[in-house]
């Protein structure tokens, strides 16, 4: 697979604060993640796994908090920087109507990438999703859309993963996948958060843990080397 | 980029047929009944036909807009739009015009059924369609906002408070350049200013449309 490897990429988040439904759900968050650094999300239910995400993305509105993207320090909702990154909700983003490959084609040509049928084809065939590419997506089990899910994302091609438990129904080869997967994107300098509960079968270099159940103290680093 | 959004919304009209079929079958009935229960006087129904047709098209482009986003909102496809290479306000525009080509192209066409049934003549038909091309992208577009405005509540109701007070001004200089038409007068003045309309909802409504869905996103 012809991937382009992503060099001096980082991420440093200071300070960060989310309020959600007038409740505070983060407060004074920061890590930083190198090229090739993976971050693991955990967290009880309703810690605000999602919510950091989600803030991450620029899509809902952070209270407070410094975000640096590649030594420069910007808004979430910059577009420059929503144009490197790839978010992948509980929902996968794809209609019900449409084949698998209409919706990976369409989301494709949102992601501003060309189409590549040789490529598609591998990494369709990685995550044994070759024969139901011509079936309608409303028609695939719930891990099939998350395998669906992550072929956008890889296909996407941007450097920056934001997975909201990528991990949910998939089966123990579907895991298997998607640490593969995600080691290939940290090979090439790529960087992702990921929230899951059940834990990423990856080797512990380069990949480090959040854990947003802790109580917040203010200032203290929070994270920790896993 | 923008065909590919194009495409997509013909293809999901093409799979679910009834949603776009169903505002021209409203226009045709509605259309249709008042001749049906008003009886053949030809002066009353000649004089009530521009205002009826533009009634009718005005009900049949919001019936089930308030639909247009929530299918995107519900399997995560909006944020993906919020997140894409394209601005989302050109995203948004390209599928409200693709919706337009889908509800609006049908009741030009059937327009002059309906035109035929109050009688119309052959001029005032004319300046109808030129109207009713004229008209109905600015209420394709208020629709769209109203559904970005509504998005994530319950019911139809809302949208159509949101919309109606907007969309008069189209209403009143559609109808009214018909007749004029239909009075043998000039239909230009109301033909300019239902331009206009469109120019405004055109600069406005497709980046008030995209703030009003990152906010559902929220």
């Amino acid at each position: 697979m012809e991937r382009t490897a992503w060099t001096d990429l980082s991420l440093a988040v200071s300070g960060w604060g989310c309020v959600r439904n007038g409740r505070v759900l983060l407060r004074e968050l920061s890590f930083e993640l190198g090229p090739g650094q993976l971050l693991v999300l955990k967290g009880r239910n309703g810690a605000g796994k999602s919510t950091l995400l989600r803030s991450l993305a620029g899509l809902m509105p952070w209270r407070a908090g410094r975000l640096s993207w590649a030594g420069q320090t910007l808004q979430p909702n910059a577009a420059p920087y929503q144009q490197q990154l790839a978010y992948l909700s509980h929902q996968a983003g794809m209609n019900d109507a449409l084949t698998a490959l209409e919706n990976l084609r369409f989301a494709l040509a949102l992601h501003g990438q060309a189409w590549n049928a040789v490529h598609v084809a591998q990494t369709l065939a990685t995550l044994g999703l070759q024969d139901l590419a011509s079936r309608p997506f409303g028609r695939l089990s719930q891990g099939q859309r998350r395998r669906l899910g992550l072929a956008r994302v890889v296909l996407g091609n941007r450097p920056l993963w934001l997975l909201d438990e990528p991990d949910n129904a998939l089966d123990d080869e579907g895991s298997a996948c998607l640490a593969a997967i995600l080691a290939a994107h940290c090979a090439v300098g790529g960087l992702a958060i990921v929230a899951t509960h059940r834990g990423l079968a990856l080797p512990d270099d380069g990949m480090r843990t959040l854990d947003l159940s802790r109580p917040a103290r203010a200032g203290a680093a929070q994270e920790a080397a896993c | 980029m923008l065909s590919a959004v194009f495409v997509r919304e013909m293809r999901l009209a093409v799979r679910r047929p009834a949603q776009a079929l169903s505002g021209l079958l409203f226009f045709v009935l509605v259309g249709s009944l008042f001749p049906l229960a008003l009886g053949p006087d030809t002066a009353l129904l000649r004089q009530i036909a521009p205002g009826v047709v533009w009634v009718a098209a005005l009900l049949a482009l919001l019936l089930g807009q308030h639909r247009l986003f929530e299918a995107d909102l519900a399997d995560g496809a909006l944020e993906q739009w919020a997140l894409a290479a394209t601005p989302l306000w050109l995203l948004v525009g390209m599928k409200v015009a693709a919706q337009w080509l889908l509800a609006a192209v049908p009741l030009l066409l059937a327009a002059p059924l309906l035109g035929w049934q109050y009688g119309m003549g052959a001029e005032a038909m004319a300046v109808l369609l030129a109207a009713l091309a004229l008209g109905t992208p600015s209420l394709s577009l208020l629709a769209a906002l109203g559904a970005a405005l509504t998005l994530g509540l319950r019911g139809q109701l809302l949208l159509a408070l949101v919309v109606l007070p907007l969309s008069i001004p189209v209403l009143i200089f559609g109808s009214h350049a018909v007749t004029q038409a239909s009075l043998g007068l000039s239909a230009a003045p109301a033909l300019n200013l239902l331009g206009a309309c469109l120019c405004l909802a055109l600069l406005a409504t497709p980046w008030a449309i995209a703030q009003a869905l990152r906010l559902a996103l929220e």
